[in-house]
């Protein structure tokens, strides 16, 4: 078995890696439905969307790398649970077909946000791959929440399933604004918004969704998920167990 | 799935059960057409079920679109499309094979016009 590699925890690679960890972990979400969904186009829908999600970690986790000497797939694959800077959300298991399309829209809406806000990064590689990056998140954003409102404005069943899915999901958005020393060092650098910035904005199209899907968001929770700060649920030790292994087991393995 | 309502195109499928008379449960079947970036007509590359046109449109880019097949979809409901009985092929297209005045190929064009 491989040994974990560590990594620098300086701002500037905290902040990439929150990113580029939420691509990847919840590409690997995604990539679970494959060969389960519903109809055959949604299964090749949903693989669309995670191969989308891996394109975009690989390029983050790449550039994160460089200033530790790793490359994508050390990172990808030999990092230590705590290491792992994606926020809670993206971590959780992938649910029935209404739990994915709300998490897809949630992440999906404030990644393209980002995105958007990234094209302006001091840091000309970054801002390259959101420049990419924002166009595949449009796509899932409006994958996502014509979906939703074909579920949410539906049957009895799928309106069921929707509440469920929001009483469950809306609590670990919260992790998503709350800012603290790694976003107050990107503003400050120009190398990325704090992420509380995108927070009004995020809600106007989340309500906008959800009033046309005949939903209604839970309250507000103080609940606060920790991902972000390393800190995860009990579902990432089994997400990188199964993600990990053939790597660990086989070194450099390549197909 | 099992509700739906197939030829409904509501947003709500359940509101008028008696709309259409055959309650079939699997969505409807539509025909996917692309056109290529260097092309200039759509042309037929297969078929999918989708509950309504847009859902259509964005299964279509989903599934025939992936290896950057093109740059415009079209898609029509399979049952909307009228197609000639194979049974008529030899009274519908024998009799264009010996009617060589129908096409222009008896004239020589001047050079400056020549590259049509």
């Amino acid at each position: 078995m491989t040994a974990s590699i560590q990594i620098h925890h300086d701002p500037a690679t905290q902040y990439l890696l929150r990113l580029g960890d939420t691509c990847l972990i919840l590409g690997q979400r995604l990539g679970e439905w494959c060969g389960h969904a519903p109809v055959l186009e949604e299964d090749i829908a949903l693989a669309n969307i995670a191969l989308d999600l891996v394109g975009q970690a690989r390029a983050l986790l790449t550039h994160a790398g460089r200033s530790g000497g790793f490359d994508e797939d050390q990172l990808a694959f030999l990092r230590e649970e705590r290491d792992y800077l994606n926020p809670t959300l993206v971590e959780l298991p992938r649910g029935d077909f209404a739990f994915t399309v709300l998490r897809n829209l949630m992440v999906s809406t404030w990644l393209k946000l980002i995105w958007a806000a990234l094209a302006e990064s001091n840091d000309t590689e970054l801002a390259a791959i959101a420049g990419k990056a924002i166009k595949e998140a449009r796509y899932h954003q409006q994958h996502s929440a014509d979906w939703l409102v074909r579920l949410g404005d539906g049957t009895a069943e799928s309106k069921r399933r929707c509440d469920i899915a929001l009483s469950a999901l809306w609590r670990y958005a919260a992790e998503l604004f709350d800012d603290d020393a790694v976003d107050a060092a990107a503003h400050a650098t120009g190398l990325g918004p704090a992420w509380s910035s995108l927070h009004a904005q995020w809600r106007a199209e989340m309500a906008e969704v959800l009033a046309e899907a005949t939903l209604a968001a839970p309250e507000d929770s103080v609940f606060r998920s920790t991902g972000k700060r390393g800190v995860h649920s009990e579902h990432m030790g089994r997400l990188l167990a199964e993600m990990q292994h053939l790597q660990r087991s086989f070194p450099g393995g390549a197909w | 799935m099992s509700d739906h309502q197939t030829n409904d195109l509501s947003a709500n499928p359940s509101a008028n059960p008696s709309a259409d008379a055959s309650i079939n449960h699997e969505w409807p079947l539509w025909e996917v057409f692309v056109r290529t970036k260097a092309g200039l007509d759509h042309k037929h590359c297969g078929s999918l079920h989708a509950a309504d046109p847009q859902l259509a449109i964005q299964l279509a880019r989903d599934v025939y679109t992936r290896r950057q097949e093109g740059c415009s979809v079209w898609v029509v409901r399979s049952d909307q499309i009228v197609a000639s009985d194979p049974a008529d092929k030899a009274m519908y297209f024998d009799p264009a094979e010996d009617k060589v005045y129908r096409h222009p190929t008896f004239y020589k064009l001047p050079p400056e016009v020549d590259h049509m």
